[in-house]
């Protein structure tokens, strides 16, 4: 880094819960492109963070490699950081979190990162359905290598090179729902009213939950004819409806009597608050979200916010059996068997 | 003439897989073992289910000689597939034991072996309806044929299905009266016709008999590890299938019947490290299990835990590579992918175990080893030693043993701490820094682990001074590990010889075999076995001490000979290789030859095999 990041702050800048300003939440100074859509996302995690009054190092910041990969350096400095191996992250985080269930797990990955190289890797998090927020910062575009298409870049999008995009994108969240994640949502960095509330939902959400988050390039692929650009992204995108998170059953505000209201309980006893319009799309039910989806995609529109939410789902704990007490707190006296039932099994072998 | 022995023949079956002949197998072998008679059995199988040759050859060796001898004195054919091989096989003055419902080919002609014919289809017909049953059954007819044959204690083998049925009580009259056919007929047709015979012993003490999976999957609960993240591969499966049976029966919570462990199977191998390495960086103990082609998979991930310094535990079962290979044959063939493995500067340490009490104690020992250096520890063992039953001693647990977790800070600790923590600051001057788990402290002992170039308070730096300095301090910790790993063994027969051997695992056995009977000749050959990398400074002394040291290995490349040189750039002359590559246990026999036409000058290849198997000319 060429110069520091100024550590000044208000003096009575708001407090959380825990008496902690949002300083308590910041990181690193970026290293990231001025404009970049990941410093948004990155501040909408910091508030998130802020305003769940989590403790910060009670949270694992896991990545893989690439622009995004890097951003976990510039949030929640008090927080232990994984930059692991290209595509790889899911699997590290699984480990990590079979060893200590009490922690927040906060992936961050790229389309590169995930879509392309960790395609696997992904598949296999969301169908194990270990508990994290995994956020896709999705440029359609590989940033660190300068320019190359990704595999969500839509068919007939051209980056700054100019050549329009071929093949099919992938659509992380349609794969995300068919593999059963309960809580699935598509954001851009560019909204942090929309971005803040979903992360924070994510957080408190039991099991793996996506965050596909749009956040164009500002170098590589925020031009005309690019769909992951601010202008056309802001142009065409969609909202399925708004929610509020109310932590552990705080007094509900005053609903709109224009729209439909529904509350759904989480694992932890917050609750969801759903606000739609009549007629519009119920995000619990898979299929209608599955199509809806393609409908959007089908006028060229980009369908956000929470796009699917099942809170009966079993993080991979509960569905293997694992004890309470994080596995990595136990010592000798809980895991060793011990030498006089070693001897009886040399007597079962003789 | 035919072969006369007490309790020192080999003798193999020659089977269909898929046909129950395993459990009659190794029903025999345990009984040998029952009688007091050290036993070494080997299953030679296909990478198959069902319908392709199988093997089992059972060594009965008084002496207590558990490497591959080589030759077979008397064969039990029950695969016409095989047969004429096996009828080849056997050794001058041996004995054939076939299936006599149908008679042998007319072009089976030799005059040099005794055949014994025992009708085990037929009397299967009479005596069994149900088609499933004639087939199991033919296996244990022949196991009591041979107990009269061999002259064993008959009262062993009925015991042994008492045992094994204990709890399926209606299964062991009919298969007492399957023992009692066999046994009756070979007592009717061919009395005194085996000059082979068991005879009691008390040479097996308390010794056991396990396969080294189990030990090693076993060793991994003793050593507390919780974490699995797997993918299945022959010959590793069974380690971590022990891991879950033991565990199952050893970590379940009394009040919760909560696991106290988490497996994952993993989508791949890549996937099975990623989660062995994420909880190890999570501070509980975790690894995985896999063979050749799981190690080159994991080989980006074991560079980012050499860099990125943290602990995990690998056990590669060896198999016959490249590539797929021969999937269920036997070879020390991954060494140097395992010593070196990942792209730029890595070592990673090694522990090679050479029977199931060491993969026991090297397995729990791992974790330590990798706690204390916070790095790779990969155990090298091989399809052999894994997947085959090893008489061996006892397993031992020190009740008083702590697990060694390295250098890890508390929070009080970070709270006493005057000057700053730095995660890769060398302050013990060993190379080693101190870590903490994430989750630690509200303030303090944060990092950002990676595996790009990091300074001492790990962030990220492209300072060529920094770069360096890191590397060396690697080194440093790799100079630290030489004290920490297990020792050589080194036996000296003479301390005047100038003529000595290394080797190494499942090498092992048939070495030290191979090397007694030459001292019978007064041809005395001292040894090192080498049971972990980095080498300790004493196989360097060894190596110094020598003019012609014997280099015994199961790879194609000398692997463990280049190592050698190339970690202490001596030796190119003086270290002659033995190898083995047929994808078969190397034999005792077979070394004791090439030694002993090495010692005399021949120009002679260094393979105790060729021409596809062919055994070498006598």
């Amino acid at each position: 880094m060429s110069y520091l990041k100024s550590r000044f702050r208000h003096p009575e800048s708001a407090k959380n819960d825990l008496g902690y300003t949002k300083a308590n939440y910041e990181g690193a100074l970026s290293t990231l492109c001025a404009g970049c859509g990941h410093d948004s996302i990155s501040n909408s995690i910091i508030n998130a963070c802020f305003e769940l009054s989590l403790e910060p190092h009670k949270i694992a910041k896991m990545s893989g490699i690439g622009c995004s990969s890097k951003t976990p350096a510039y949030f929640l400095s008090n927080s232990h950081g994984f930059n692991s191996v290209h595509g790889r992250m899911p699997s590290v985080t699984t480990g990590a979190n079979m060893a200590n269930r009490d922690l927040v797990y906060v992936g961050i990955s790229g389309d590169g990162d995930t879509a392309s190289i960790g395609m696997g890797q992904f598949m296999h998090l969301v169908r194990r359905n270990i508990n994290m927020v995994y956020i896709v910062m999705n440029n359609g575009v590989y940033g660190l290598t300068k320019g190359q298409d990704s595999a969500t870049a839509d068919v007939g999008s051209a980056s700054k090179k100019g050549v329009p995009n071929m093949y099919e994108p992938m659509d992380l969240c349609e794969l995300a729902i068919s593999l059963g994640s309960g809580y699935v949502a598509r954001s851009f960095s560019g909204d942090k009213d929309q971005l803040v509330p979903l992360i924070k939902g994510a957080i408190k959400h039991n099991g793996f939950a996506l965050i596909d988050c749009i956040s164009p390039c500002v170098t590589f692929n925020n031009n005309n004819g690019s769909t992951k650009s601010y202008e056309w992204v802001r142009d065409h995108k969609e909202a399925t409806g708004t929610f509020d998170l109310v932590p552990h059953e705080q007094e509900i505000k005053v609903q709109d009597p224009e729209q439909l209201h529904e509350s759904v309980k989480l694992h932890d006893g917050s609750v969801i608050n759903l606000h739609r319009q009549p007629g519009s799309l119920d995000i619990k039910c898979r299929e209608s979200v599955l199509s809806a989806l393609e409908e959007a995609k089908q006028s060229g529109q980009v369908l956000t916010g929470l796009l699917h939410l099942n809170s009966d789902s079993q993080n991979t704990h509960e569905i293997i059996n694992t004890s309470k007490r994080p596995l990595n707190t136990m010592d000798e006296a809980d895991l060793c068997p011990g030498n006089d039932l070693l001897q009886a099994f040399n007597q079962s072998l003789r | 003439m035919r072969i006369e022995a007490v309790n020192d023949f080999v003798i193999r079956f020659a089977n269909v897989n898929g046909t129950g002949s395993a459990s009659a197998n190794n029903m025999f072998s345990k009984a040998v073992f029952r009688m007091g008679v050290p036993v070494s059995p080997k299953n030679i199988f296909p990478s198959n289910i069902q319908g392709l040759p199988t093997w089992f050859e059972v060594r009965v060796t008084e002496k207590g000689h558990l490497g591959s001898r080589g030759d077979v004195d008397f064969v039990v054919a029950i695969n016409g597939q095989t047969m004429r091989k096996d009828y080849d096989s056997l050794l001058p003055g041996g004995y054939f034991l076939f299936d006599s419902t149908k008679a042998l080919p007319r072009d089976f002609k030799r005059d040099d072996i005794i055949e014994i014919g025992i009708p085990l289809t037929q009397m299967c017909i009479d005596n069994y309806t149900n088609p499933r049953q004639r087939q199991l059954f033919k296996n244990i007819i022949y196991v009591g044929a041979l107990a009269y044959l061999f002259d064993m204690e008959f009262e062993v083998l009925t015991n042994m299905v008492k045992d094994q049925f204990a709890k399926k009580e209606k299964l062991i009259p009919p298969n007492i009266g399957a023992l009692e056919l066999g046994y009756n007929y070979a007592k009717e047709h061919y009395p005194n016709a085996c000059g082979l015979k068991v005879q009691r012993r008390d040479n097996v003490g308390d010794s056991i008999i396990i396969d080294g999976n189990s030990a090693a999957g076993l060793g991994a609960v003793y050593g507390g590890a919780t974490v699995v993240g797997w993918y299945p591969i022959t010959p590793s499966t069974s380690v971590v299938e022990a891991f879950e049976k033991y565990a199952k029966k050893f970590r379940i919570e009394d009040d919760t019947k909560q696991n106290k462990f988490a497996i994952i199977q993993a989508e791949d191998e890549l996937a099975a490290i990623g989660m062995a390495i994420g909880a190890n960086w999570n501070g509980a103990r975790a690894f995985t299990a896999t063979s050749g082609p799981g190690v080159s998979l994991m080989s980006e991930f074991l560079g980012l835990a050499y860099f990125a310094e943290i602990p995990v535990v690998l056990m590669d079962i060896q198999r016959s590579g490249p590539s797929t290979g021969m999937p269920t044959r036997t070879q020390q063939s991954d060494v140097i992918s395992a010593a070196y493995a990942s792209h730029g500067d890595t070592k990673q340490v090694l522990l090679i175990p050479c029977d199931p009490a060491e993969c026991f104690e090297m397995s729990a020992t791992a974790f330590d080893l990798a706690d204390r250096l916070q790095t790779p520890v990969i155990l090298l063992s091989d399809l052999d030693l894994g997947m085959n039953d090893h008489m061996s001693r006892p397993l031992i647990w020190d009740d008083e043993r702590k697990y060694d977790r390295g250098k890890v800070l508390t929070a009080e600790d970070l709270d006493n701490m005057k000057e700053r923590w730095g995660r890769y600051k060398d302050v013990d001057g060993d190379g080693i820094g101190y870590r903490t788990y994430p989750g630690t402290h509200p303030t303090k002992g944060s990092y950002f682990t990676r595996g790009s170039s990091h300074d001492d308070y790990a962030a990220y730096t492209e300072d060529s001074g920094v770069y360096e300095d890191n590397m060396q301090r690697l080194v440093k910790k790799w100079d630290t590990a030489k004290d920490l790993v297990p020792k050589p063994q080194i036996k000296y027969r003479d301390e005047n010889s100038k003529v000595a051997a290394i080797f190494y695992g499942t090498s092992a056995q048939a070495s030290y075999e191979a090397l007694d009977g030459l001292e019978a000749e007064n041809i005395k050959i001292n040894t090192c076995r080498i049971k972990s990398f980095p080498f300790h400074p004493d196989i360097k002394d060894f190596i110094e001490q020598h003019d012609t040291i014997f280099v015994i290995e199961q790879n194609r490349d000398a692997q463990m000979r280049t190592l050698l040189i190339n970690e202490f750039n001596t030796g190119t002359e003086k270290l002659q290789s033995i190898l083995n590559i047929d994808g078969m246990p190397i034999r005792a026999r077979r070394i004791k030859r090439k030694i002993e036409r090495m010692l005399n000058g021949e120009n002679v290849n260094p393979f105790t095999t060729a021409n596809s198997g062919k055994e070498v000319a006598a």
